[in-house]
């Protein structure tokens, strides 16, 4: 799948030939409110013709696809990042105001404009209508969910409010495919050639501008709709449930709760599979090549790397299910609300608590799920401080130190020793994550805190088709982009570990010759102060690969061998080698450290750019050295050196 | 939907009183009035410009005129607010609901 825009052509060539439109198709934007049903529009009109890239030099999602008119012509479709006004607030109302202002750096103006509006709830975008009105670029207004506004009864004067705007409108109903041929019809119509560029006319409009915008936009919705007979009455009385102070709060947690369960539990399953097949065919290859470099390399780098890339895909799988349900249903507007004061005071957005959650399993979903934060300085504070958040790669690591150090004692009577440092690392994670963000947003961005205000959508049942064609696209992101960057990470941690080779005859373990264990070797008096030995700092440098990777590494040194069979051993073998504060400070060290070369590059691909990585990589390495520096000497000094 | 907004509701009107007009950031939940005065200015710490606050309460519906009723509160400090605007529901934190003066009525 390429993501490389292709090469524009000029919009003003393709149209007036309609020969040459066949090369270069027409473009058409999507233009709404959030939750007008613009994103389940796309995916009814293009189907899987979908490309999902980032705009040049921003960091905001740029969807394309590709459609097919009823009279055979084919047009590119924009969809652009709902709002409410042109007037830009974030980085993607920016997008979606320069796209439609044809401003877009590489990205010719769209020749038509869809504008969709949820027919239930036409107040609002009656004022984007008129402000797209002004800018004077053809458009269709497709009134959306009008299943929903026949089955209450709402009654609009269709013919009077195209008038009123001056654009044709089509009723749509995009989960069902309805009104589209229509759509499509007024679309063509809109963009025949015409001679002359259109010209955008925009300026940011004034308080008092805005307000004659609302009551013009106020008198038409009067004039044009009538209220609904039935109208809906259920999103109010769930509300009353779900929006309860205390109740609400104990079922939001529950929710939670179910589906950390559920990534925890669902996704082991075929992660495992995974693993065990990639090992197998890592293992099967090795055997099957002449033994030497090139089945080092197929096994070890090429097949072990496309294997941790794709372990992390059932995670994601059913991360992105659940938050697409909450999306879709129209619930994660209220989970913002409820969380919205525990997140404020730590200087977070509301929205920022499922990055966070979604961090407990693996960082690299909660990063990419951090696109919900439209305020930049809240989006990037949360993707610094998601991989704090206790990741499930972080669990082996735990589980080898703990079940070597930590005694399995009961303590009071009731509670294990063992599962409460477990507990105690988890909270160390979530505790920093939040003292971190409170001071990024206290000391570092102090600035205006940015306003919570969101609509509170009426509840609907997500639609199966669409939300797994949303699925599948979140998929292919990550497919797409973690994977370009993570795979080239793991066969660099592979050329580390693997060159040179060690010296005829040599008795210690290969990796101890490579790159990999010189820079251990060559780090290891910078790691003294806080309790390393040498094998310590070999195990970290591939282990930057992933976290549990470490685990095996250090089996290799220690040569008993990384599976799992020889955990024991390695186990009995750490007791003897490592001093308890040893122990604790490697465990303080697994907390902050970045370990997870993949987890930096998504932030870069994420951020576009590597100034975030580093920042990332350069606080959470200074907060894992003070933190286990002061670990080791603080348990010396309890007498557990 | 547009009945609600000519007509005030006789909610308890017969001990209606000329009410001043209050903030929204003070408003209890059951609170109805129409919306007399969106300005902006919230007079919270660390507050968004303004014109631009004003603006984007503007976009959201909170016009002069419009009905508005307090849905839900939040558990601490009764933080943030949900509210029906006209017959859009908004959610939005005291702190910006300062910057809207609204004719509460009489109860
Ligand atoms: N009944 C009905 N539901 C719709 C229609 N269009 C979208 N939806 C649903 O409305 C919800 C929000 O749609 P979505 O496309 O995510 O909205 P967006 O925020 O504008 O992209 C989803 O649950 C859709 O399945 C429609 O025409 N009729």
């Amino acid at each position: 799948m390429a993501l490389d825009t292709p090469v524009r052509q000029d919009p003003g060539l393709a149209s007036s030939d309609p020969k040459a439109s066949d090369a270069a198709p027409a473009r058409i934007a999507l233009v709404g409110n959030p939750n007008s049903g613009k994103t389940a529009l796309f995916n009814a009109l293009t189907g899987s013709r979908q490309k999902v890239a980032n705009y040049a030099g921003v960091t905001v999602e740029r969807k394309e696809g590709v459609l097919t008119t009823p009279a055979g012509r084919q047009m590119r479709v924009l969809d652009l990042p709902g709002t409410y006004s042109l007037r830009a607030r974030s980085p993607d109302e920016v997008v979606t105001r320069d796209a439609v202002l044809g401003r877009l750096a590489g990205e010719a103006a769209p020749e038509a404009l869809i504008c969709v509006a949820d027919a239930t709830n036409l107040r609002l975008v009656l004022r984007l209508v008129l402000e797209l009105k002004r800018v004077g670029r053809p458009f269709v207004l497709a009134l959306n969910m009008y299943d929903i506004a026949q089955r209450q009864g709402l009654r609009i004067d269709l013919e009077r409010l195209s008038r009123e705007i001056g654009a044709p409108i089509v009723t749509t109903v995009a989960t069902r495919k309805r009104g589209l041929s229509e759509l499509l019809e007024q679309v063509e119509r809109l963009v025949v050639p015409r001679g002359d560029a259109v010209d955008s006319v925009w300026r940011e409009p004034s308080a008092a501008e805005i307000r004659a915008a609302h009551a013009e936009a106020q008198r038409i919705f009067k004039a044009c709709v009538k209220p609904p007979e039935r109208p809906d009455t259920m999103t109010g009385k769930v509300d009353g449930v779900l929006l309860h102070p205390v109740a609400g709060l104990a079922i939001l947690l529950t929710l939670l709760f179910v589906m950390f369960q559920a990534v925890f539990t669902w996704a082991k399953i075929p992660a495992d599979a995974m693993d065990h097949l990639f090992g197998a065919f890592g293992a099967w290859t090795a055997a099957h090549l002449p033994p030497g470099l090139l089945a080092s390399f197929v096994s070890d780098g090429l097949i072990a790397g496309v294997g941790s890339v794709l372990v992390f895909l059932p995670q994601i799988l059913i991360l992105f299910f659940f938050i697409l349900m909450l999306e879709d249903s129209g619930y994660m507007a209220r989970a913002a609300f409820l969380m919205d004061k525990i997140m404020g005071g730590a200087g977070l957005h509301g929205r920022a608590f499922i990055p966070l959650l979604s961090s407990f399993a693996c960082a690299i979903p909660g990063i990419m799920s951090t696109r919900v934060i439209d305020n930049r300085h809240d989006r990037l504070t949360t993707i610094l401080v998601a991989p704090l958040m206790t990741c499930s790669a972080r669990i082996p690591v735990y589980g080898l130190i703990i079940s070597a150090f930590i005694p399995p004692r009961t303590v009071y009577g009731v509670l294990s020793l063992q599962g409460l440092v477990m507990f105690g690392l988890y909270a160390a994670g979530i505790v920093s994550a939040l003292l971190v963000s409170f001071v990024i947003r206290r000391v570092f961005w102090r600035g205006a805190v940015e306003p919570f205000m969101m609509e509170l959508p009426t509840y609907r049942w997500p639609e199966p088709r669409n939300l797994l064609m949303n699925l599948w696209t979140r998929a292919r992101i990550f497919l797409e982009r973690a994977g370009r960057i993570i795979l080239p990470l793991m066969v660099l941690v592979w050329v580390l570990s693997t060159f040179p080779y060690p010296p005829p005859g040599a008795t210690g373990p290969a990796i101890d010759y490579s790159i990999a264990g010189r820079i251990g070797h060559l780090v290891e008096p910078l790691m003294r102060p806080i309790g390393f030995n040498w094998q310590m700092t070999v195990a970290l440098v591939p282990g930057f690969a992933a976290r549990e990777v470490a685990v095996a590494t250090l089996g290799t040194v220690y040569a008993v061998g990384g599976d799992a069979d020889s955990h024991a051993a390695l186990s009995t073998l750490l007791q003897h080698q490592w001093s308890l504060a040893t122990a604790l400070s490697f465990l303080a060290w697994y907390v902050f450290a970045p370990q997870c070369a993949a987890t930096l590059g998504v932030v870069k691909r994420e951020t576009n750019g590597w100034l975030w990585p580093s920042v990332m990589f350069a606080y959470m390495l200074t907060l894992a050295y003070i933190a286990s520096f002061v670990t080791y000497h603080v348990a010396v000094a309890l007498g557990a050196g | 939907m547009s009945e609600a907004f000519a007509l005030s509701p006789d909610f308890n009107s017969a001990e209606s009183r000329a009410e001043v007009p209050r903030s929204l950031g003070l408003a209890r939940r059951g609170d109805r009035g129409v919306i007399v005065k969106v300005t902006g200015v919230s007079g919270a710490a660390e507050a968004i410009d303004a014109q631009e606050l004003e603006r984007r309460l503007l976009e959201m519906g909170f016009v002069e005129g419009a009905r508005i009723e307090v849905l839900h509160e939040g558990l601490f400090g009764r933080d943030p607010i949900a509210v029906r605007v006209d017959d859009t529901r908004v959610a939005l934190r005291r702190r910006e609901a300062g910057a809207v003066a609204v004719k509460f009525d009489g109860r």
